[in-house]
């Protein structure tokens, strides 16, 4: 593997009750999440395609890992997001590079299908800063009861020399949805909005 | 004592490779699991709370279970642990120490006889507070090498009237230990100290 990982982290979330109400079947997301070294941080290099390199190798490996996590196949995934951030002495492009060009072919193919944009978010930042990873319906982008976003952090990552770069994959929308809208039984699952 | 309610648990892993030295070929894995619950005493001055230790019970051992099982579901290769707790600003620090027992006897349980006592940290925190959980050797608090802490924490608890348990485990030392004292392999194991 071309990308140099120091850390991977998991993250599985399950919401049983909200407001009282229980949610049943439970609500579960999971994220994983690699801290990686920037090849780039500190100086201003124009040609980006070895970060787009390690974003083909990054959405893979963590797809498969957060679809691990939660113990399901890859097509029973519902919806889905990525995110990056960056350490102090790295570029925001530097997370664009990894994230657009080539993530999202590894991570469709764990996933079986996935013709929604994978929704993603972006920022530079220290250790332990909050990563709010945006999620969508991977089939059609406007499936109201899925928008939703999952926070992650790492306390040490990314450091002044590293990003994190984050998958988050679920098996169901919000708890308790009800601000109607699509549905996920009446996706057509065509262009990836509806 | 009432009835333990769960509104969400997360498990979080830790795959950790180097940090900035020599590559390990067994990367430390840190594992914790958390769980939201309702703060029965929330609000109020309870006198007799001691009873809800025996009712947390059950929880610890299904906490406990799911770190083994996120390891890999053999419990001999964890090597340390602690737990925490943060209970929400309608509570008192002392609901917090309600998990001392059952948090601790769900990992020994689990772990066939630990003989170290389980580290632990509580405080008071509202919704996306961060714990850093004290770890040490499951048999011998001495042993320098796994002096480590991880640090946990949920966006969204523990809201007011909630209490956040937290329960950790790891595989090994910290992944470049080298400040010397006590070493796991010269450890007795007797009295839980050394």
């Amino acid at each position: 593997m071309k990308t140099k990982i120091r850390k991977i982290v998991t993250f599985v979330e399950e919401t049983r009750t909200e407001m009282g109400q229980p949610v049943n079947p439970p609500t579960r997301r999971a994220a994983a999440a690699a801290v990686i070294e920037n090849p780039f941080a500190g100086k201003y290099v124009p040609d980006l395609t070895e970060l787009m390199e390690v974003g083909e190798e990054l959405g893979a490996l963590l797809a498969e890992r957060a679809v691990a996590a939660l113990g399901i196949s890859g097509p029973s995934a519902e919806s889905y997001g990525k995110a990056a951030a960056v350490g102090e002495n790295g570029e925001l492009e530097h997370a664009a590079a990894i994230l657009h060009p080539k993530l999202g072919t590894p991570v469709r193919k764990v996933l079986g299908k996935g013709a929604a944009l994978i929704p993603s978010s972006k920022k530079r930042g220290g250790p332990g800063i909050p990563l709010d990873i945006p999620l969508g319906h991977k089939d059609a982008a406007f499936v109201r009861s899925h928008f939703d976003g999952m926070e992650i952090r790492v306390n040490d990552a990314p450091r002044a020399n590293e990003i994190l770069v984050a998958v988050a994959v679920t098996d169901s929308g919000r708890p308790l949805a009800r601000v109607g809208g699509l549905t996920k039984d009446q996706i057509k699952g065509e262009d990836g909005l509806r | 004592m009432p009835e333990v309610l769960v509104r969400k648990r997360v498990v979080t892993v830790e795959e950790i490779f180097h940090e900035g030295g020599p590559v390990s070929s067994k990367p430390l894995r840190r594992v914790a699991a958390l769980a939201v619950i309702h703060n029965p005493f929330a609000g109020k001055y309870v006198p007799e709370i001691s009873g809800y230790m025996e009712d947390l019970k059950p929880l610890g051992l299904e906490m406990a279970k799911s770190l083994v099982a996120a390891l890999g579901g053999d419990p001999k290769i964890v090597e340390g642990y602690g737990k925490g707790a943060i209970v929400g600003q309608a509570g008192e620090l002392e609901h917090g120490a309600l998990w001392h027992v059952p948090g601790g006897y769900a990992m020994r349980e689990l772990l066939g006889g630990a003989k170290a006592i389980v580290a632990s940290t509580k405080k008071v925190g509202g919704p996306g507070a961060r714990l850093d959980v004290p770890i040490t050797h499951i048999n011998a608090s001495y042993v320098r090498s796994h002096f480590d802490s991880m640090e946990v924490g949920i966006a969204d608890a523990p809201r007011a009237d909630e209490i956040l348990l937290a329960l950790v485990m790891t595989t090994g030392p910290r992944i470049h230990a080298r400040v010397g004292g006590l070493k796991a392999s010269e450890m007795k194991g007797e009295d839980g100290l050394r």
